[in-house]
């Protein structure tokens, strides 16, 4: 419940009365937002799923050269910002970027000669966004398609099925929570994303929640303006649940090797090609920009100061990880347990701060901190004569709560699609072989999660790694991340120096990443 | 089974045994900050810690900073109220510094020394803050295709003969906001939205991306004249980077406005906060932030031009020539932000 309250501050905004400001809005430009937001909603949503479902199939599913390079390499791109990737995309493609200039030089073109799709547009930011997003879909899929019953699958080929007859009636609708778990976390992710749609110039919801507070100066209004933007979430998420009310997607224990199939000639090579080109759009071409930036400057930004960034983003992304797989498998356990309505309202609203702008978290949760601080400082004061001023504000630990809020759902989603994959009747013959719910978790379910749970894990840690709004307002004095730095030199358009600090988070990104997948990876191997 | 119940328990006992370590680290924040000097600053580390650490050197107060967006912090600092830790608050327009001043978070202040160094328009006229730095809203044209003679003010932008030739960034941007906001702080809402009619149209593509970007745009032939804040260009003429010199030297500054009001300019600026617990220092801070060594690296760190008369601006800056500067208040950007944001909406501005 207490995870709920920053996110139920900012519901409660609505209570307040609506401004002027809400009329300008109305017959301007909120029109523009929620289109816009909506069409991002869609491209992103339909661009992680094609990559991500496509690549989890070839991965899990087929076997061909490079596959297991692969595997892992799909997951690359997760460790890099958004917005970095934007900002690497516009410098390469940019009308006076070196491919744009490269052309005009060859052809002897000028400005309206020729056709170059423009970067900085909405379909630009789908692009980005789909690019870094997609491996959300990928992990979970890849999950649900390696757990999937074998026998299933093997059935509907035997029963003549071809291959991709099998993928679309079987593989895929048996892979739903998982698909909606990935496709849900990518979605909240971009109504949330600000970095990138400000920088392309797309007027979005996230934009304008910022343009009425920090421009109008209407806190208020913008308060408003995202309790809709989290409503609109909320059903989305009820509708989804609903819809899929009657379904169990439950199956038969995995430990029946599976055969994949064999990709020969051709179909291999369009394979290794697909692969390739995903990873090289989302991870390869931006990484060696980064890399040819950073290396020019390394030598100045390189120093013991960077060395205490690389340990506060290390320490706080792991510690929040933790805290976040704790708190998502405890809720998402006690909600299998009593599954009652107060719960799945809690657990429902808890989820929902990944939606959340970030700063709009960071308000909703300094508002109440602050708040109870100052109560403390009152009380003591009038009790003990002590003042004891802000005892929480402005520390680690505020911020890891705030991380927990924001970064709750990604952990909650992943626990909880692959505690749906374990039939209620493991439980209840655990139960009646008179073990307490408390064991059932630990002897029975932690031990099947492992793999959910570890990528829970994974994909908090990355997330904190790359977070930034909530870490500028939060953060105590003197305290720097990662994110903050590359930020503070991206927005004074000083690429060239963030180059090392961004790398640097797709480096510590990377670090569990190649651990867990190979854990993870190793999982079928250890049933042979 | 057995396999994989081993690996899950290590990170778990790992995470269990880490707890100290953990509450430590969660905790070293709240130890106490009296006798040191507080800041939020919107004005980023690197063009501030230098100066904040001369000041460590001179004075023994040590000093500790939170950076980040301006509004961000200010929404801290009201929420936070009295126990705040903050005792100064830094900011990089002079909008912010308005806000923060209405929102009651600062105290005044007023000191005669500051008062002669820094003119009346830069600061506010009560004492709650002073501007530190100027940075002016200039055109950048594009040396081959456009005669300086065509060009005079922001208002002329709007005639027919721009159409489709201005490159400026999003009305999302605080100073194009503060430009707008100047000019219906003197010509009225009513002129200025006639304006806005005509400018919207003459942009050469939907606006994105930051000032450097729209320099470049001029420089590569996307556009013929940008408006831009006149450090971005300071910053690409001194840049390591070959391309951004190259871009820079394809383009020449011009001073708008200089037979009118003059160039639109905006201030970075400073305020003590009224929750502020080591008013000694904080006081001793803006003092040493307004002498003349400060402002000389102020300046020059960001291609800005320094507040106090007597200091000169960098050889940078001075290859451009003086200019005439609006002598508006700049707290009056302030006031009429909100509706300069409406009037923008209102045009199409994205």
């Amino acid at each position: 419940m207490i995870v709920a309250i920053p996110v139920l501050v900012i519901v409660a905004s609505l209570g307040q009365p609506f401004s002027d400001a809400w009329q300008h809005l109305f017959d301007t430009v909120l029109s523009d937002y929620i289109s816009n937001s909506l069409l991002l909603m869609a491209g992103v949503g339909f661009g992680t799923l094609l990559l991500g479902v496509s690549a989890a199939w070839l991965t899990a599913m087929c076997d061909f050269p490079g596959r297991k390079i692969l595997s892992w390499a799909f997951l690359l791109p997760m460790a890099m910002p958004a917005y970095i990737i934007a900002y690497t995309y516009t410098g390469i493609l940019d009308f006076s970027g070196p491919i744009q200039s490269t052309l005009r030089v060859m052809f002897g073109w000028s400005y309206g000669d020729y056709y170059f799709p423009q970067i900085r547009s909405l379909g630009g930011a789908i692009c980005m966004l789909s690019l870094v997003l997609y491996p959300y879909v990928y992990m979970l899929v890849r999950i649900a398609f390696l757990e999937q019953s074998i026998a299933v699958l093997e059935a509907s080929r035997n029963l003549g099925k071809k291959p991709w007859e099998t993928f679309f009636l079987v593989a895929l609708p048996i892979s739903r929570p998982a698909i909606v778990a990935g496709v849900s976390l990518v979605l909240m992710e971009t109504l949330a994303d600000y970095g990138t749609v400000a920088y392309f110039g797309v007027s979005a919801f996230t934009t304008g929640i910022f343009r009425t507070w920090y421009g109008l100066g209407e806190l208020t209004t913008a308060a408003q303006l995202c309790a809709f933007l989290l409503l609109f979430v909320f059903a989305l998420i009820m509708a989804e649940r609903w819809s899929r009310q009657r379904l169990r997607f439950h199956h038969n224990s995995a430990n029946k090797k599976l055969v994949r199939m064999q990709l020969k000639g051709w179909h291999a090579y369009i394979a290794l090609l697909i692969g390739c080109l995903i990873v090289g759009l989302g991870f390869v071409i931006p990484a060696s920009q980064l890399l040819m930036w950073a290396s020019s400057r390394w030598q100045e930004n390189l120093n013991s100061e960077f060395l205490s960034l690389l340990f506060n983003s290390f320490s706080l992304a792991a510690i929040t990880a933790i805290c976040c797989v704790i708190v998502a498998t405890f809720l998402a356990y006690t909600k299998r347990v009593f599954n009652s309505r107060l719960e799945l309202g809690a657990v429902g609203v808890a989820s929902l701060g990944y939606a959340v702008p970030g700063t709009v978290i960071a308000v909703g949760v300094l508002i109440p901190v602050a708040w109870l601080d100052n109560k403390i400082d009152f009380l003591s004061r009038v009790w003990f004569d002590i003042p004891t001023g802000l005892l929480l504000s402005g520390t680690i630990g505020i911020l890891v709560f705030a991380y927990v809020v924001r970064f709750l759902s990604v952990s909650l989603n992943t626990v909880e699609s692959g505690l749906s994959a374990i039939k209620p009747s493991i439980d209840e013959s655990a139960r009646s072989l008179g073990a307490r719910p408390a064991q059932v978790l630990k002897r029975v379910h932690l031990p099947i999660l492992r793999s959910s749970l570890l990528t829970a894990t994974l994909l908090v840690f990355v997330d904190v790694l790359k977070e930034l709004p909530t870490t500028l307002i939060l953060r105590p004095f003197n305290f720097n991340t990662l994110a903050v730095r590359t930020y503070e030199l991206a927005s004074d358009e000083r690429l060239v120096d963030a180059a090392l600090p961004a790398l640097a988070i797709v480096a510590i990104g990377l670090l569990p990443v190649l651990l867990i997948t190979k854990s993870i990876l190793n999982e079928r191997a250890s049933h042979e | 089974m057995r396999r994989r119940s081993v690996p899950l328990s290590v990170p778990l006992n790992a995470g269990f045994g880490a707890v100290f370590v953990i509450l430590a680290f969660l905790a070293t924040p709240t130890l106490s900050y009296g006798g040191e000097l507080n800041i939020y600053s919107a004005r980023q580390e690197s063009l501030i810690k230098p100066l904040l650490d001369r000041f460590t050197a001179l004075t023994g107060t040590k000093v500790n900073l939170v950076t980040g967006k301006g509004d961000a912090l200010l929404t801290r600092l009201k929420s936070e109220g009295l126990n705040s830790p903050a005792d100064v608050l830094l900011t990089t327009d002079a909008g912010r510094l308005y806000r923060a001043q209405k929102a009651g978070v600062l105290q005044v202040f007023s000191s005669q020394e500051l008062n002669k160094a820094i003119p009346a328009h830069l600061r506010s006229s009560e004492g709650e803050w002073y501007g530190l730095s100027v940075r002016a809203r200039v055109i950048v044209y594009a040396k081959e295709r456009v005669d300086p003679t065509e060009l005079s003010t922001y208002e002329a932008l709007s005639g027919s003969s721009w159409k489709g030739r201005v490159c400026i960034r999003s009305s999302n941007n605080i100073y194009n906001q503060s430009l707008v906001a100047s000019m219906i702080a003197s010509q009225g809402l009513e002129k200025t939205e006639a304006w806005l009619q005509n400018f919207v149209p003459n942009f050469a593509r939907p606006p994105a991306g930051g000032d450097r970007d729209q320099i470049k745009a001029v420089a590569a032939g996307q556009c013929d004249v940008a408006i831009v804040n006149s450090y971005y260009l300071g910053g690409m003429i001194t840049s390591d980077d070959k391309r951004q010199q190259e871009a820079a030297s394809k383009v020449s500054l011009f001073w708008p406005n200089q037979k009118g009001r003059g160039t639109h300019i905006n201030v970075s600026g400073v305020g003590i906060t009224h929750s502020a617990k080591n008013l000694v220092s904080a006081k001793q801070l803006l003092a040493f932030l307004a002498t003349d060594e400060s402002q000389q690296w102020y300046g020059e760190k960001n291609n800005e031009f320094p507040v106090r008369a007597t200091v000169g601006a960098s050889k940078t800056l001075n290859a451009w020539g003086p200019f005439i500067a609006d002598q508006l208040n700049v707290s009056e950007l302030g006031r009429y932000n909100a509706e300069a944001i409406m009037a923008m909406d209102r045009a199409g501005w994205k």
